[in-house]
């Protein structure tokens, strides 16, 4: 049967949980973390909604761990059998230009980018976590040398960044817009770049 | 369709054709520049393959529209000392079987030896990986590029 809860009994409750919530900021403080907060929270939550664009595979195709590309979405291992090279373009003799010309070309189904390549093997993020993605890609160590403003450029502006969302007939585009996908970035950027837990 | 001029094989080639069309068509039907193979339609097998100012390019991805000033070369125009030394070792060789994928096997082992004079055998497979030998010639190519690797000097 339920009961009302009396003004004392809310009274104790409020009571405890303030004294709760005191020990938890204690707790955390003591390990030399920020308590939890709403723009904390606000901040993953940010990088959530990116990771919808950051962990789809047109992004993580060409974002291997390894040598190999895949692709598709169901992100099988990249048919001819191809590795990355030495600078992300493909070995000598069989370059990414090979295959993948200026733009996409439905008629083969091959898709296309001037410049198309693979992201540095430091750079690569298929098969881990969203925190840890969020780790690696706010380190210049990891992220291609950038600084928080440059690499919001790379997610805004960069063409081929931009191709998931123009990826050409008979694969799912990245979701939303290049320009949304940008503008959460930059939230998060200017909410702290917090990270999820990895 | 519309008319469309290519430099192939050191002359300009004039033909009428929809910029759709994928370059290996252009070369086959229209030019009967037939030494250029189709096997897949999707640049999966390397049977097409040819070189775009040098660069080996699969024809059958690239409409003729992307092409732009780009010259073109197909087994029919392939000359040079790397050309010569794989010639040379495929026939040393006796590389093809049924033969159908070696122009584009021999354009694509052109294209590496101009890139790395002395491969070894990863570097080799690798270049090689996205040319198909339904035959499986695979090693008999391997070892003639290493023949006509050390006839180059490598």
């Amino acid at each position: 049967m339920l009961r009302v809860p009396s003004v004392a009994d809310m009274t104790l409750v409020r009571l405890l949980l303030s004294v709760f919530g005191l020990s938890a900021c204690l707790v955390a403080a003591a390990f030399g973390q920020s308590p939890p907060s709403d723009a904390v929270a606000r901040s993953v939550a940010l990088f959530r909604e990116a990771g919808k664009v950051l962990q789809h595979p047109r992004c993580l195709n060409c974002h291997p761990v390894g040598d190999r590309p895949t692709q598709n979405d169901t992100m099988r291992p990249h048919i001819s059998r191809v590795v990355r090279g030495a600078d992300g373009h493909g070995p000598p003799g069989l370059p990414c230009s090979a295959c993948h010309h200026a733009a996409n070309y439905d008629a083969a189904h091959v898709p296309g980018h001037t410049d198309w390549h693979l992201a540095p093997a430091s750079m690569a993020w298929a098969g881990k976590s969203l925190g840890a993605i969020c780790v690696q890609i706010k380190d210049p160590a990891r992220n291609g040398g950038r600084d928080m403003a440059a690499l919001l450029r790379h997610v805004s502006e960069d063409s081929l960044v931009g191709w998931a969302w123009s990826p050409g007939a008979g694969r799912t585009s990245a979701p939303g817009t290049q320009a949304e996908f940008g503008a959460v970035m930059r939230a998060w950027a200017e909410s702290g770049a917090h990270c999820p837990p990895e | 369709m519309a008319t469309v001029t290519l430099r192939i094989n050191g002359a300009n080639r004039s033909l009428e054709v929809d910029g759709d069309t994928p370059l290996l068509w252009a070369l086959r039907d229209h030019l009967k520049l037939t030494g250029t193979k189709f096997g897949c339609g999707e640049a999966y097998c390397g049977a097409c393959t040819v070189f775009v100012d040098g660069n080996p390019v699969r024809s059958c991805s690239l409409p003729v529209s992307q092409v732009g000033n780009g010259a073109i070369t197909t087994i029919e125009g392939i000359s040079g000392p790397e050309a010569a030394a794989v010639q040379q070792a495929w026939i040393a060789r006796d590389v093809p079987q049924c033969g159908y994928c070696q122009s584009g096997q021999i354009m694509s082992a052109i294209a590496l030896l101009k890139a790395i004079r002395k491969p070894t055998d990863r570097g080799i497979d690798l270049a090689m990986g996205g040319n198909l030998c339904r035959c499986a010639t695979y090693v008999r190519i391997r070892a003639a590029i290493h023949d006509a690797a050390r006839a180059l000097g490598g």
